[in-house]
C-alpha cells in the first residue's frame, strides 16, 4: 500500500474524482468504440505508424485541439473563481495549480502543437517535396510531444499538478516550497517534449534548405515557409537552453544538487535567466510562423501578390535576431540596476520596428486589392488592429520604469494575451479553414464560422481589456481571490463574461467540423479559394506522394503564376515515386519514454533502468535496421491521378 | 464593419474610463517616483494611441475603398513589388518613435532608481523589508524597531527600502509611491521612495510566492515627521523586544496581523551578502554595529 500512496492527490476535491470518471469513462469509450467498429488496425497502419507529414500534422492539430479544451476549460475556471470578490469556488492550491498548467498546456502543448501541426502540412507542400527529410524522425517528433502532453495532464489525478506557475521559478520550485510531485512532471513532460521539438527543429531546416522545387531559390519561398525556416532556426538555438535548465532544476530536485538554490553557491536568478533566454525566443517561435499564416491569407484574399516580400523576409530575420536579445525584460525589477535595464530597454522596443514594417506591409497588401470576407481573412482582418494595441503595450512594458508599475500585473496578463490570442491563436483557426479542403477535400462552413469569430473577437475585447484598468489599479496576477474593497469586482466580472464568449466561440468552431464533416460538399476541385503559392497546384486532398511531377517555380507565388501567366509547373513524365516506410518504432519509444518520465516523477527507479534500457535498445535496432522504403508505381499514381481528376499539367 | 466601431468604442471607453477615473492607483502618484513613472506611462500611452488610431483609420480606409463588392468584376488587382520611399517610411517612423521612447525610458529609469528629486542633500531613512511565507517584516536600524505587515514612514523624506526574502522570490510593491523590485533570498536590492502627502497606501507582493501569495499585503502609512517620531517613541516604551526565538516562530509559513516589537533581527538573522557597490559606508557601519550587538 505504501508504494501506491505517493499516487494520492494531496489536494482532492470533487471536481477532481468527476474529471477521473470522466477520464476513465472516455478511455474505456474510445477502447470500446475502436474494438466494436473492428478500427484497430486501420488505426495502426494509417495513423500510429505512419511517417506521411500530412497524417502527422493532422495528429498534431487534432491534440492542439484536445490542449486547447484542457487549457481553455483551466481559464473558464480561473475567471469563475475571479468573477467576484472573495469567492470559493477554487481554494489558492487549486487556483495555483490551475492557472499553472494553464500556461504551460497552452503554450507547450496547444499553440507549439498547432503552429508545428501546420508546418508539417503545409510547408513540404509549398516547396514541392514528397516529405520532410527525416520522415521517420517527424514521426518521432510527434510522438515524444505526445507522450510529454500526455504526462502533463495525467499529473491532475496522479500525484498532483505543478503549482509554482508557468515559469517555475526557484526557489518556490524547489522541494522545501513545491513537496509535491507537480514540478516533477512539469520538468519530465516539458524535457520529452523538448526533445521532440528540437528534433522537429532540425528536421525542418534541412527540408526546407536541402528539398525546394527546381527554381525554387531561397528568395522564391512562400511566405510561410521562410517563416517556417527562420523558426526552427530559433527552436534549435533556443530549446537546448530550455533541456538544459530543466535538467538542472531536475539534479536539484530530484539529487539535492545546488543549481538554484539560495545557498551553497546556487542562484535562484540563474533560473530566471535560463528559463526567459529560452522564454522569449520561444514567443517568436509561435509568432513568426503565424505572421506567416496572415501573409498567405491576405494575399489570397485580397487577390494581390505580397507587399514588400523582401522586407518581410528581412524582418523576420531581424525580429529572430533581436528575440534573442531582449530576455532581461521579464525581470527588470530584479535588481541588475539602470544600466542593463536601458540596455534591454532599448533592444526591446527595437522588435516594434520591424513588426511595424509587417503590420503596415500587410496593410499596403490590401491597398489596390479586391478584398473577399471569407473566414480566414476575417480572423486576419480582425488580428491587424488587436495585435497592434498587443504590440504598442508591449512597447509600453518594454519602458523599464514603466514596467516596475505593470510587472506581474493584470496589465502584463492583458498584454501577452493581446498579443498572443489575435496573434497565435486566430492565426491557427485562419489557418485551419484556409488549408482545411488541402487536408479534407471540403470546405468548413462559412457562414457557421463567422459566427465562431465574432464571438471570438468581442469575447476577447471583453475578457481582456478590462485587465490592463485591473492591473494598473494595483490587481498583482496569479491572485486567487481578492477582497471587495479592491473595487476589482466588476471588471473582472466583466472578463468572464469574455471568456464566456470565448468558450462559446469554441464550441461554435468545433461544431462546425462536425457541420461540415456531415454537410459540406465533396466536390470543391483544387483551388477553392482562387489561391497563390505551390501547395495549391495538387489535388484536394492531397494524394500520399504530394506531387505526381515535381514541380518547376520561378516566383513565390508558383500557382498563380501557373494560373495567370501560362507558366508550365510539371514538365516531363510520371515516373515511379521512393517513398519511406511506415514504422512502430516511434510510438514504442515515445511510450517508453512516457513510462521513463512517469517513474522518473515518482522516483520508481525500476521502471527507469528498464525503460531506459528500452530506449536505447530502440535507438541500437534503428542504427542497424535496413529500410529502403518503397516505390509507388507509374500505373498506380496514374490511377490515383485519374481518380482526382486527371494530371496537373 | 462592426468590428472596427466594437473596437473603436471600446478604445474610446477604456481611454475615457482612464482619463476620468482619477482613483487608478498607478496613475495616482503620493511622491516624486510614482509620478515619474506616472508621466512616463501617460507619455507611452498618448505616444502609442497615434500609432494605434493610424493603423485603424489605414485599415478602415482600406477595407472600405478595396472590398470586392464594391469593385468592378473585372478589376485585376495589379502586382506590386513595393516602393522604397514608402518602405523607408513605414521603417524611418517607428524608428523615431522608439527612439523617442528610448530617451523617454532611460532618463526616467535613472531617476528611478536613484534618490528621488529633491531630496539628494538628504539622509535617508532606511528600512529593511524582508519577506516571507506569507508575511512582510520591516526593520528600522536607526529607530530599533520591528514591525510585521504594516510600516510608517515620515512624509517629505526619502525612505530607502532594503529588500531580501526568507523564501521564495517576491516583489516589493507600493503602486502610489513607486515601482515594483525583487526580495530575494541571496542578493539585498533598494527601493528608493518619498511620500508627499499623509495616508494610507497599499503595498503588496505582486510576485507568485505560494499558497498564501493573495493576502500577502501590507499597510503604509505616510505621516508627518513629527508624528513619526513620536510613533516611534511609542512603540519603544510599548512594544515587547524581539527574539531570535520569536523571530523564527514568526518566519513560519501562515499569516499574521500587524505586530509590532522592539529591536530587530538584523543581529541575530542578518540580510544576505550584499554586492559591495550598493553598500555605502553607512551600511557598512550598521552592519559592524550589528556584529557587535551579535
Amino acid at each position: 500500500m505504501e508504494f501506491f500512496e505517493r499516487f494520492a492527490i494531496p489536494h482532492p476535491s470533487p471536481m477532481i474524482y468527476a474529471s477521473m470518471v470522466a477520464i476513465g469513462l472516455t478511455v474505456i469509450a474510445i477502447i470500446a468504440g475502436l474494438t466494436y467498429f473492428k478500427k484497430w488496425g486501420y488505426l495502426w497502419r494509417e495513423w500510429l505508424t505512419t511517417v506521411d507529414h500530412k497524417k502527422i500534422g493532422i495528429m498534431y492539430i487534432i491534440s492542439a485541439l484536445l490542449m486547447l479544451f484542457r487549457g481553455g476549460a483551466d481559464a473558464v475556471m480561473m475567471r469563475l473563481q475571479t468573477s467576484v470578490p472573495d469567492n470559493t469556488f477554487l481554494d489558492a492550491q487549486h487556483y495555483n495549480e490551475v492557472f499553472t498548467t494553464h500556461g504551460v498546456v497552452m503554450i507547450i502543448f496547444m499553440a507549439m502543437a498547432f503552429i508545428i501541426g501546420l508546418m508539417n502540412f503545409i510547408v513540404p507542400l509549398q516547396i514541392g517535396a514528397r516529405d520532410v527529410a527525416f520522415p521517420r524522425l517527424n514521426a518521432i517528433s510527434f510522438w515524444l510531444y505526445f507522450a510529454g502532453a500526455m504526462l502533463f495532464n495525467i499529473s491532475f489525478v496522479i500525484g498532483g499538478s505543478p503549482d509554482a506557475g508557468w515559469t517555475n521559478y526557484y526557489p518556490l520550485a524547489n522541494n522545501e516550497f513545491s513537496p509535491s510531485v507537480g514540478v516533477n512532471y512539469y520538468n519530465w513532460a516539458l524535457q520529452i517534449s523538448g526533445i521532440g521539438t528540437l528534433i522537429t527543429g532540425i528536421n525542418f531546416i534541412a527540408t526546407i534548405l536541402k528539398m525546394r522545387a527546381p527554381g525554387m531559390k531561397l528568395m522564391k519561398m512562400p511566405m510561410f515557409t521562410w517563416t517556417a525556416l527562420i523558426t526552427n532556426l530559433i527552436i534549435v538555438f533556443a530549446f537546448p537552453v530550455l533541456t538544459v535548465a530543466i535538467l538542472m532544476g531536475t539534479l536539484d530536485r530530484q539529487f539535492a544538487t545546488n543549481f538554484f538554490t539560495t545557498t551553497a553557491g546556487g542562484s535562484d536568478m540563474m533560473w530566471a535567466n535560463l528559463f526567459w533566454f529560452w522564454g522569449h525566443p520561444e514567443v517568436y517561435i509561435l509568432i513568426l510562423p503565424a505572421f506567416g499564416i496572415y501573409s498567405e491569407i491576405i494575399a489570397t484574399f485580397s487577390q494581390r501578390n505580397l507587399y514588400g516580400y523582401k522586407s518581410m523576409v528581412g524582418s523576420i530575420v531581424i525580429i529572430s535576431t533581436l528575440s534573442f536579445l531582449v530576455w532581461v525584460h521579464h525581470f527588470f525589477t530584479m535588481g541588475q540596476g539602470a544600466l542593463t535595464n536601458s540596455i534591454f530597454s532599448i533592444t526591446t522596443m527595437a522588435i516594434a520596428v520591424p513588426t511595424g514594417i509587417k503590420i503596415f506591409n500587410w496593410l499596403l497588401t490590401m491597398w489596390k486589392g479586391k478584398i473577399r470576407f471569407t473566414v480566414p481573412m476575417l480572423y486576419s482582418v480582425g488580428f491587424i488592429p488587436l495585435f497592434t494595441i498587443g504590440g504598442v503595450t508591449g512597447v509600453m512594458l518594454a519602458m523599464a520604469s514603466a514596467d516596475y508599475q505593470y510587472h506581474n500585473t493584470m496589465f502584463l496578463v492583458a498584454h501577452f494575451h493581446n498579443t498572443i490570442i489575435p496573434g497565435v491563436v486566430f492565426a491557427m483557426i485562419a489557418g485551419l479553414t484556409y488549408w482545411w479542403p488541402k487536408m479534407f477535400g471540403f470546405m468548413l462552413n462559412e457562414k457557421i464560422g463567422k459566427w465562431g469569430f465574432w464571438f471570438m473577437t468581442i469575447g476577447f475585447c471583453f475578457a481582456f481589456f478590462p485587465m490592463y484598468i485591473t492591473g494598473l489599479d494595483g490587481q498583482a496576477r496569479r491572485m486567487y481571490t481578492y477582497s471587495e474593497a479592491s473595487g476589482f469586482g466588476p471588471l473582472n466580472m466583466l472578463s468572464f463574461f469574455g471568456a464566456g464568449l470565448m468558450a462559446i466561440s469554441f464550441i461554435i468552431i468545433v461544431y462546425n467540423i462536425y457541420y461540415s464533416f456531415r454537410y459540406s460538399p465533396r466536390n470543391v476541385g483544387d483551388d477553392p479559394w482562387n489561391a497563390r503559392s505551390l501547395e495549391w497546384a495538387t489535388h484536394n486532398p492531397v494524394p500520399e506522394y504530394n506531387f505526381a511531377i515535381a514541380p518547376q517555380v520561378k516566383s513565390s507565388e508558383a500557382f498563380w503564376d501557373y494560373k495567370k501567366n501560362g507558366h508550365q509547373l510539371f514538365k516531363g513524365d510520371i515516373k515511379d515515386i521512393h517513398m519511406p516506410n511506415n514504422s512502430g518504432q516511434p510510438i514504442i519509444m515515445a511510450g517508453l519514454f512516457f513510462i521513463f518520465g512517469f517513474s522518473f516523477v515518482f522516483y520508481i527507479w525500476a521502471g527507469v533502468i528498464i525503460s531506459g534500457i528500452g530506449i536505447l535498445a530502440c535507438l541500437v535496432y534503428r542504427s542497424f535496421e535496413k529500410d529502403d522504403g518503397h516505390h509507388i508505381h507509374v500505373q498506380e499514381i496514374k490511377e490515383t491521378e485519374e481518380k482526382f481528376g486527371g494530371a496537373k499539367k | 464593419m462592426k468590428l472596427k466601431l466594437v473596437l473603436l468604442s471600446l478604445v474610446f471607453t477604456i481611454t475615457t474610463v482612464l482619463t476620468g477615473c482619477e482613483s487608478i492607483l498607478v496613475l495616482d502618484p503620493k511622491g516624486p517616483q510614482a509620478e515619474t513613472t506616472a508621466n512616463v506611462i501617460w507619455i507611452s500611452i498618448i505616444t502609442m494611441s497615434f500609432v494605434v488610431i493610424t493603423v485603424m483609420v489605414l485599415l478602415i480606409i482600406v477595407l472600405l475603398r478595396y472590398r470586392a463588392s464594391k469593385q468592378p468584376d473585372d478589376y485585376e488587382p495589379p502586382h506590386i513589388e513595393g516602393n522604397p520611399i514608402v518602405e523607408g517610411i513605414i521603417v524611418g517612423v517607428p524608428i523615431l518613435i522608439v527612439a523617442f521612447l528610448s530617451v523617454v525610458s532611460v532618463q526616467s529609469l535613472y531617476k528611478v532608481e536613484a534618490t528621488p528629486e529633491g531630496y539628494e542633500d538628504q539622509e535617508p531613512l532606511t528600512i529593511y523589508a524582508s519577506s516571507s511565507n506569507w508575511k512582510w517584516h520591516f526593520s528600522y536600524p536607526e529607530q530599533d524597531i520591528e514591525t510585521v505587515n504594516y510600516v510608517f514612514i515620515p512624509t517629505d523624506r526619502a525612505v530607502e527600502f532594503k529588500l531580501y526574502s526568507y523564501g521564495p522570490i517576491t516583489s516589493f510593491w507600493i503602486p502610489q509611491l513607486a515601482g515594483q523590485k525583487y526580495a530575494m533570498a541571496d542578493m539585498v536590492t533598494t527601493i528608493n521612495l518619498a511620500a508627499e502627502a499623509p495616508g494610507d497606501y497599499m503595498g503588496r507582493n505582486a510576485n507568485f510566492s505560494g499558497e498564501g501569495f493573495a493576502q500577502m499585503k501590507f499597510n503604509v502609512t505616510a505621516l508627518s515627521p513629527d508624528e513619526f517620531d513620536t510613533w516611534v517613541e511609542e512603540i519603544k516604551s510599548t512594544a515587547k523586544p524581539l527574539t531570535e526565538e520569536k523571530f523564527n516562530e514568526l518566519l513560519e509559513p501562515g499569516h499574521l496581523g500587524q505586530l509590532t516589537f522592539t529591536g530587530t533581527h538584523l543581529g541575530f538573522s542578518p540580510p544576505p551578502e550584499m554586492k559591495m557597490e550598493d553598500m555605502n559606508m553607512e551600511d557598512m557601519e550598521d552592519m559592524e554595529n550589528m556584529e557587535d550587538m551579535h
